[in-house]
């Protein structure tokens, strides 16, 4: 049963939504794209038995540590494009920035280059700064006095839904 | 030296949102419209160099702006309320003390800073600027009034880099001498008007007047203001917002209404907004008001606005109620033959939900109406506003604001993220 399920059941007491009255109006169910399945743990505290993992309850995992650094400083972009396949990023997927990190030599980044967003790979050695594809069919792109640069923040991460 | 205040306030707030995510439009004179695509609400420094007024009428103005290469907005608010609540979170990185006065000024208390603030208030720029991509000036002065005299001229002066502090006697009266009265927080020109028959003509005179004459000749509030100017801070900081005592949800209408069926339509979206709202702060209502009106900018139409309070036995949070309360209202104030322009749901009289009492013959919201709700709210915000509505709210709801020239929520929905190459 899905949370979803069980949610309409508890709150209305039947199992279909399309035959819960309410007050004056009735309930216009639009069902989400998915549902979500997630085991429903048992929380019944038995008096006089505590369990025995009391002690060594902890936080469930939160993706929001493993993707976010900086809440404040972290955007997603979608990614478009095959320049970057060779560094494992492909397109349709999200690309994490932070604009927090500063750009270090190697670091992927989110630049704009002459007012155009690009996702490459920085470079700096010396004076010379270029952008690298991660992909041979594309060239590296020189940065050059003349061309209007920035680095509008560094990918941090990139999720892609399998 | 007295505890200092810093004014941080966002240059032209809803332009620079559309710039972050948007470079082409920088440098650009942009203007954004108000809700419905109206009037002119907010303006880049290139537009308002242009000669653009803050309210002009987008439809009377449409060809100039064409002309003019201004580049026009519809009020994205997803995205402004965002890119604000980032802003205020970077802020907190620099002071435990901060009110947000606004969506785009923050109050800070700059306590235990007086050594470096300069220092400080730069990297606070600086930070907010590379985390956010908003462009901030701080005003630095000893009350809040003159932190935002300090603020005006941090954006005026292009010397000041973004940052202007007024700590001493003199460097406050040397800006307030370069201003109006009407420039002042909460001078309007009419105040100014009765300010100036006292033989009051300036921010300095104000400054100057005798604290206890200007509260026997206006209000305790002016008082306050004479004794910030001088520098005695009468206006602590409000960390804490106070909860609200009433709660609107109001907006005008893309087109005209003019059927009933709409108008219920209408009215039961905002008692459900409404609600919602009232919810997140574990609220109740036993008062609620349908207010309903016809553009008053058109005296070709035949006008009428009218409201109505109705009252429940029991205070409730629970939609269906307040939706049917606010059909009651609205049959008894409904007129045919109008184009309506606008209406409104206001919650009034606002208590605690828990602290709820039933009638004679009514109770208060049971079990299964709280679980209800809760279903409703955890699905609408899972999966998005109108996941889960009432039928009365309608379907295709044609009243429904217009926004032709909206950009992309880049923040908050995933189908709307920046694409790049």
């Amino acid at each position: 049963m899905s949370v979803f399920d069980l949610l309409t059941r508890q709150a209305f007491g039947c199992a279909s939504l399309r035959s819960a009255p309410c007050g004056s109006a009735y309930l216009r169910v639009v069902l989400a794209r998915t549902s979500i399945a997630i085991p429903l743990m048992a929380v019944k505290a038995s008096c006089g038995f505590p369990s025995p993992a009391d002690d060594y309850l902890e936080r469930p995992l939160d993706f929001n540590e493993l993707i976010i650094e900086n809440a404040a400083a972290t955007f997603a972009v979608r990614v478009e494009g095959e320049s970057m396949i060779g560094v494992g990023i492909f397109p349709g997927d999200i690309a994490v920035v932070n604009r927090a990190r500063n750009p270090v030599d190697g670091c992927i980044v989110l630049a704009l280059v002459d007012g155009e967003f690009t996702i490459k790979r920085y470079r700096k050695r010396g004076a010379r700064l270029w952008l690298e594809a991660g992909n041979p069919a594309f060239a590296d792109i020189e940065i050059t006095e003349e061309q209007n640069f920035e680095v509008w923040g560094v990918i941090s991460r990139c999720v892609r839904l399998l | 030296m007295a505890a200092l205040y810093a004014l941080v306030d966002c240059n032209n707030f809803y332009a620079s949102c559309e710039r972050v995510f948007q470079p082409a439009l920088r440098g650009k004179p942009v203007v954004v419209l108000s809700n419905n695509d109206g009037c002119v609400i907010a303006r880049s420094n290139e537009a308002k160099a242009l000669g653009v007024e803050m309210g002009a009428p987008w439809h009377l103005h449409k060809r100039l702006f064409e002309t003019q290469g201004i580049i026009v907005r519809s009020s994205n608010y997803s995205l402004y309320g965002d890119m604000s609540a980032r802003v205020m979170n970077t802020l907190r990185h620099f002071t435990p003390n901060i009110e947000i006065y606004s969506i785009d000024e923050a109050f800070l208390s700059f306590a235990g800073f007086e050594t470096s603030l300069v220092a400080h208030a730069a990297a606070l720029r600086s930070t907010v600027m590379q985390w956010t991509g908003i462009p901030v000036s701080v005003g630095i002065a000893p009350t809040k009034l003159l932190a935002k005299v300090a603020n005006r001229f941090a954006k005026k002066d292009a010397a000041s880099n973004g940052v202007m502090i007024l700590a001493t006697q003199a460097e406050q009266e040397a800006a307030l001498g370069r201003m109006a009265l009407t420039d002042l927080w909460g001078v309007a020109s009419r105040l100014a008007a009765r300010l100036h028959a006292l033989g009051i003509a300036s921010p300095l005179d104000l400054k100057r007047a005798d604290p206890d004459y200007i509260r026997q000749h206006f209000s305790v509030v002016m008082q306050r203001m004479v004794l910030e100017l001088r520098g005695i801070s009468c206006m602590p900081l409000e960390e804490i917002v106070p909860d609200r005592k009433n709660i609107v949800a109001s907006r005008s209408f893309g087109r005209p209404v003019q059927t009933r069926q709409e108008m219920e339509e209408a009215v039961s979206t905002y008692a459900a907004r409404a609600a919602e709202k009232m919810r997140r702060q574990n609220l109740a209502t036993a008062s609620l008001m349908v207010f309903v009106e016809t553009n008053g900018f058109r005296p070709q139409d035949a006008q009428y606005q009218a409201s109505k309070l109705v009252h429940l036995p029991v205070a409730t949070a629970d939609t269906s109620k307040l939706i049917a309360a606010a059909m009651r209202a609205t049959s008894i104030i409904w007129r045919g033959g109008y184009r309506y322009k606008k209406a409104g749901v206001m919650l009034l009289d606002l208590i605690s939900s828990g602290r709820v009492q039933g009638g004679l013959f009514d109770a208060p919201d049971d079990a299964r109406s709280k679980a209800r709700m809760k279903v409703l709210d955890t699905l609408n915000g899972r999966y998005g506003r109108d996941t889960l509505t009432f039928a009365a709210t309608g379907r295709a709801r044609a009243w429904k604001l217009r926004r032709d020239l909206l950009s992309p929520r880049y923040t908050t929905d995933w189908n709307e993220l920046l694409s790049v190459r």
